[in-house]
């Protein structure tokens, strides 16, 4: 019998100093910001959101302390709304998203045995974004110039520039420029949950955690795009003065709140289900035994992201909505409570059926819960329409939301902390300040917000800066501020601990006894190559489960357990069933991430304050970036086809089309895309509804058909000639598949032109009213979408022919082709919508 | 039984709270109806909570093993997906009445009221024709069923008198209406519940249910110019400094309607949209310097007003009832 070749000690001596050097984190000064490894980006990732989240609490404590007493003039009512939208939007976009998705990057390779996330780059491009986004839209404070309308911004308050100032523009196009780094990190995860599973991991043995980050990431997908549609209109409507939310020029301000809620409600599930996800990993470890009922948590969690798309307008029931959509709504909102309580008493039946071991972890998580269950309680009293018309927009709702979030949200995060401290440091924290700042928080938490259901419903609304005396809330409110402040110290006894961390000596190897993958992570060995190798898995919990599992980890006696041609590099597997696929090779540490980043930042900042050439400037530097960036580190051509990842399988260095993590990227991409056009499009038939004549009998400016189907023949020209080039490319035919691209980046350009003569040569005047805005709008987008169209067609070609694109290497040209079905559709639905609809209307 | 408990318990909570803008001192049928949806839900939820918590304290104490697989999934299935279906369908079934609207009469009260930074533009609808203009007030007759129509001049804003019914959003372009009924007579309050802008939460106004017979004579008599109205040395600088050109007062030439209507001023219960004692003292700083009690309030300060002056058309306006 043959020894097996991980017998040899020097063998994987060998090997390990290969991977050492080749996962060694840039240093110095500089350099260490070029850092793309997820281990040393998600830190960063979490602790700026951390940061975020302490800067917002600060903000709720001055309003806190504004509102302890009636009649109050701490602050003026200037600065009170100024801290109100802040520490709403904060909390929401810079802390729990990015909380989620930072801590995500961190976690999920070691979840899935992988070395990394598929694209190392584009985490850190999300990174950069985020605290350049988030440095701007925080500061904007202490110039009193924050945003003041509230984190919904409803217009026509924020809107109307007569009305609101900067502070409007730095919600929008800052929050936006974060959102679009939410969706890079969606796309990101999604990807590395599809495809960078180990060998043997099926969809049914991934662990929850897994599983709820994809389906959050998903939800991410088609939650955010309608926020940024709506956005678009909004700074239109703020910078061009394009009438969308003007009521006299035909707009209507309910679309807003249409589009905001859409993303508004199943934003409280992103938020919410990776705090399960903790959960799910913390409870079978502290059970000592496999999470009882696997599928039910699974369909559960992929219930509540679905229902969480139909309870939008459970936000708007008093917008004087028929009353039929009142009881559907109400009905769909109280349904969510199903799969919640499944997830729940998941929970539950797994800690009865197993032996409890009590620990600073469980303990926050049983707070959490406790919580939790107060705010979905109070969450199913105000599904109900009638009981919201009383509590809607009041202090009830302010508890209400505080309640869900503090305990499906805040204090599952301090569970994870405890959990996950010493996978990450080495280091436990201490049980004993990790205690008392639980019963801090959990007391601080229940005075603060239980009293708020009373002030509620005795008549205090939100968002005011001061109440009067005579209303006799003022006993309610001192509570509720004391509550405030014990909680602020709970957090503060939290960072304490975080602080004396360092100085504490590293412990165990896996300290609680788990079973899933991260464990394997040995905080004696300060390595940064994810895993050791890559295992093979069969189980839920292969530590537990599976035989020597930690050992055979150790020698490196799964797969790819070398870096010999000195590349970063992990396994892609099939979607399903986690078969092995190919090795790629994966992005380096690189300034470019925080180029782009800095770069598209400029894009969105000084467009905040109308410096529109140099804000172009920078879109053309973000451009010119992001095409280096692509050229230098895609699909880039192998040295050789395949290489042997051990036990006798060789796996290629390059795939293309479905198989591919990039071809996902893609796809998935423009999911989200696709998602932010139906937006647009809804903004459309929204209007159409709401008018009994649209187009208006008295608008003599129309698209007309003429022009509208010019330019879809010409887009669906564009979309054939990029197939055909991908199939003649496929065939050999290089010179003709060249000419095809050429010819397709022709016709894309004139589809530029014939997809705005309609509303063009037809004089249409946007600021007059909401058809020709709303046909602009559409005729834009697809515009833009042919001219991105010219830029993949000619880097295409140019890949081409500089060799870097072959018949046989191919990635390039199937990617575009994606990127063309989505556009070819686009047009359709486009030039159909304001050339076609008028006439059959 | 248990209906006397709740309802000891609510009074507990309400003793050491205001009678006059709360939704559970109501003086309407439909808050009064809200409240008791509000009453059984309460109850409701603390029942479940109390059976979470034994259930949690079961399982966390319970020894290894004690509850199988089988049993699990049971406890989830019952506990986790049937057990919440039935309450849910109870609750949906026992609130779906609420949801439909008092039905209206040909010869109902219609109020009109608009919402604008940051106060109350009220219109009653006569019963001979026309519509009678008010501010910042609003008084419905007992009993009687009454329709208010809502809708916002510049922002959104929302229509809130927690005592008588649920809110109602005032949205530019959009009208809206809320039906009620008053049930008891007395002085209440109301409140802008939208976020509308810098004053928001100086946005109230007040709110009087009278018996009918009283409302409807008010209603007759609001028509009549007031006593007072065009005369004297108030009027004169009333005149003279402009006021006119937002604020009417019926019987002079006063007729804008840019700010609120001032024709009985006098008979206000608040200045500033039910935030200050309408005293003239008050009333004389409130001209002088708006933006001192109301932070973005559209009018412009009169700083260059003496204080006699403003006392005069203080006066003046306090004398108009």
């Amino acid at each position: 019998m043959s020894l097996h070749a991980q017998d040899d000690p020097e063998l994987r001596a060998a090997q390990e100093a290969r991977l050492r050097e080749v996962w060694k984190p840039p240093s110095g000064l500089f350099l260490r910001w070029t850092d793309t490894n997820n281990d040393r980006v998600g830190v960063w990732y979490t602790l700026t959101a951390f940061g975020f989240m302490l800067f917002a609490g600060v903000l709720a404590m001055i309003m806190r302390t504004q509102l302890a007493v009636p009649d109050n003039d701490l602050v003026s009512a200037n600065t009170f709304n100024q801290l109100f939208t802040l520490h709403g939007s904060m909390m929401m976009f810079l802390f729990a998203v990015p909380m989620f998705e930072a801590v995500s990057i961190i976690l999920l390779p070691q979840l899935l045995g992988a070395r990394d996330l598929p694209f190392p780059r584009l985490s850190a491009f999300g990174y950069w974004s985020f605290l350049l986004g988030g440095v701007f839209v925080a500061g904007s404070i202490f110039f009193n110039e924050a945003p003041d309308g509230g984190w919904f911004m409803y217009p026509p308050l924020t809107t109307r520039t007569d009305l609101s100032g900067l502070g409007a523009d730095i919600w929008m196009l800052g929050l936006s420029f974060i959102e679009v780094s939410s969706v890079a990190a969606a796309v990101e995860l999604i990807v590395g949950v599809l495809k960078c599973r180990p060998p043997g991991m099926r969809l049914n043995l991934m662990p929850l955690y897994a599983w709820y980050i994809l389906v959050v990431a998903v939800m991410i997908l088609f939650a955010f795009p309608p926020l940024i549609a709506g956005d678009l209109l909004f700074e239109m409507e703020r910078l061009l003065n394009w009438p969308f939310f003007d009521a006299s020029r035909g707009g209507d301000p309910l679309l807003w709140q249409h589009l905001f809620w859409i993303f508004g409600h199943p934003e409280v599930y992103i938020i919410f289900l990776p705090s399960i996800a903790l959960f799910a990993m913390l409870v079978p470890t502290f059970a000592k035994r496999h999470l009882l009922g696997y599928p039910w948590i699974v369909l559960a969690a992929v219930g509540t992201a679905f229902l969480s798309f139909g309870l939008w307008v459970h936000h708007m029931f008093t917008t004087g909505l028929p009353k039929i959509s009142l009881a559907f709504f109400s009905a769909a909102s109280e349904a969510v409570v199903i799969p919640t309580g499944v997830q729940i008493f998941v929970f539950i039946a797994t800690l009865w059926a197993g032996r409890v071991t009590w620990s600073t972890p469980l303990l926050y998580a049983t707070g959490s819960l406790a919580i939790f269950v107060i705010g979905g309680l109070t969450g199913v009293m105000v599904a109900v329409a009638p009981f919201d018309w009383q509590a809607h927009d009041t202090y009830f709702v302010v508890a209400h939301l505080h309640y869900v979030l503090i305990g499906g949200t805040l204090m599952p995060l301090f569970a994870g902390l405890y959990y996950y401290w010493p996978l990450i440091t080495g280091k436990k924290l201490s049980d004993r300040l990790g205690r008392i700042a639980f019963w801090m928080l959990f007391a601080g938490a229940n005075i603060t917000f239980f009293p708020m259901h009373f002030s509620g419903l005795e008549g205090m609304p939100r968002r005011v800066f001061t109440y009067p005396a005579e209303l006799g809330i003022g006993g309610l409110n001192l509570v509720s501020t004391l509550g405030a402040y014990l909680f602020a110290a709970g957090v503060a006894v939290v960072c304490l601990d975080l602080a004396l961390s360092p100085r504490r000596k590293t412990g165990a190897r896996n300290p609680w006894g788990a079973g899933t993958l991260e464990w394997l992570e040995d905080p004696a060995d300060d390595a940064h190559w994810g895993v050791r190798c890559v295992p093979l898995i069969s189980s839920r919990y292969p530590i537990w489960d599976q035989k020597d599992f930690v050992k055979k980890v150790d020698e490196g006696r799964f797969f790819l357990p070398d870096a010999e041609e000195g590349r970063r590099e992990t396994i892609i597997t099939s979607v399903l069933d986690a078969r092995p696929v190919s090795v790629i090779r994966l992005g380096t540490p690189s300034f470019k991430p925080m180029l782009t980043a800095i770069a598209l930042g400029g894009v969105f900042i000084l467009t905040t304050f109308h410096l529109y050439w140099a804000a172009l400037a920078c879109a053309f530097a973000t451009l010119f970036m992001v095409l280096l960036w692509l050229w230098t580190g895609t699909a880039e051509i192998p040295e050789k086809e395949c290489k042997p990842i051990g036990h006798g399988i060789k796996l290629p260095l390059y795939v293309s089309g479905a198989k591919a993590p990039g071809w996902w990227a893609m796809f998935i991409t423009m999911m989200a895309d696709a998602t932010a056009f139906s937006g647009l499009v809804f903004g459309y038939f929204f209007f159409w509804t709401r008018h009994p004549d649209f187009p208006p009998a008295d608008m003599a400016a129309a698209p007309g058909a003429f022009w509208p189907m010019v330019a879809l023949a010409v887009a669906l020209v564009s979309w054939t000639l990029t197939v055909a080039a991908r199939q003649l490319n496929a065939a050999g035919s290089v010179g003709a598949a060249r000419m095809a691209l050429a010819a397709g980046a022709a016709f894309s350009a004139y589809g530029v032109y014939a997809g705005l003569a309609g509303p063009w040569l037809s004089g249409m005047d946007p600021e007059a009213h909401v058809y020709p805005a709303i046909v602009w709008t559409l005729a834009i987008w697809t515009a833009a979408h042919s001219g991105v169209a010219i830029i993949m067609q000619g880097y295409t070609l140019a890949r081409s022919i500089a060799g870097r694109m072959t018949p046989k290497y191919d990635a390039d040209v199937r990617n575009i082709t994606v990127y063309m079905h989505f556009f070819a559709l686009t047009a359709i639905v486009t030039y159909a919508t304001i050339g076609l609809f008028p006439g059959v209307s | 039984m248990r209906r006397i408990g709740a309802s000891l318990a609510a009074s507990a909570l309400l003793s050491a709270c205001n009678r006059h803008q709360s939704a559970l001192a109501t003086f309407g049928a439909e808050a009064t109806n809200i409240r008791t949806i509000t009453i059984a839900l309460v109850v409701g939820a603390a029942v479940i909570a109390a059976i979470m918590i034994g259930v949690y304290w079961r399982a966390v104490r319970a020894p290894e093993g004690q509850l199988t697989h089988k049993q699990g999934m049971r406890l989830v299935l019952w506990l986790g997906g049937i057990g919440p279906a039935i309450v849910l369908t109870v609750i949906l079934i026992f609130a779906l009445p609420a949801m439909r609207p008092r039905v209206t009469g040909a010869g109902d009260l219609t109020i009109h009221v608009e919402g604008e930074q940051f106060w109350w533009r009220v219109g009653y609808e006569r019963p001979g024709g026309g519509v009678l203009v008010s501010a910042n007030e609003v008084r419905v007759p007992v009993g009687r069923t009454v329709a208010f129509e809502l809708t916002g001049r510049d922002v959104i804003h929302s229509f809130w008198i927690p005592g008588l019914a649920g809110k109602m959003d005032m949205i530019p372009g959009r009208t809206n209406s809320l039906v009620v009924r008053a049930d008891k007579a007395g002085r209440y309050r109301g409140v802008c519940t939208e976020f509308c802008g810098l004053s928001h939460a100086l946005m109230a106004f007040d709110v009087v249910a009278m018996e009918p017979a009283a409302f409807d004579a008010w209603l007759a008599g609001q028509a009549r110019p007031a006593a007072g109205a065009g005369q004297g040395e108030g009027e004169r600088l009333f005149a003279a400094n402009g006021c006119g050109g937002c604020h009417a007062i019926r019987g002079t030439e006063h007729n804008s309607r840019i700010g609120p209507d001032l024709s009985r001023y006098g008979e206000r219960l608040t200045l500033g949209a039910g935030i200050l004692p309408p005293t003239v003292e008050r009333t004389a700083q409130f001209i002088r310097a708006p933006q001192e009690a109301k932070p973005g309030v559209r009018m412009p300060a009169y700083p260059q007003l003496s204080n006699q002056e403003a006392r005069a058309i203080a006066v003046y306006l306090k004398g108009l009832k």
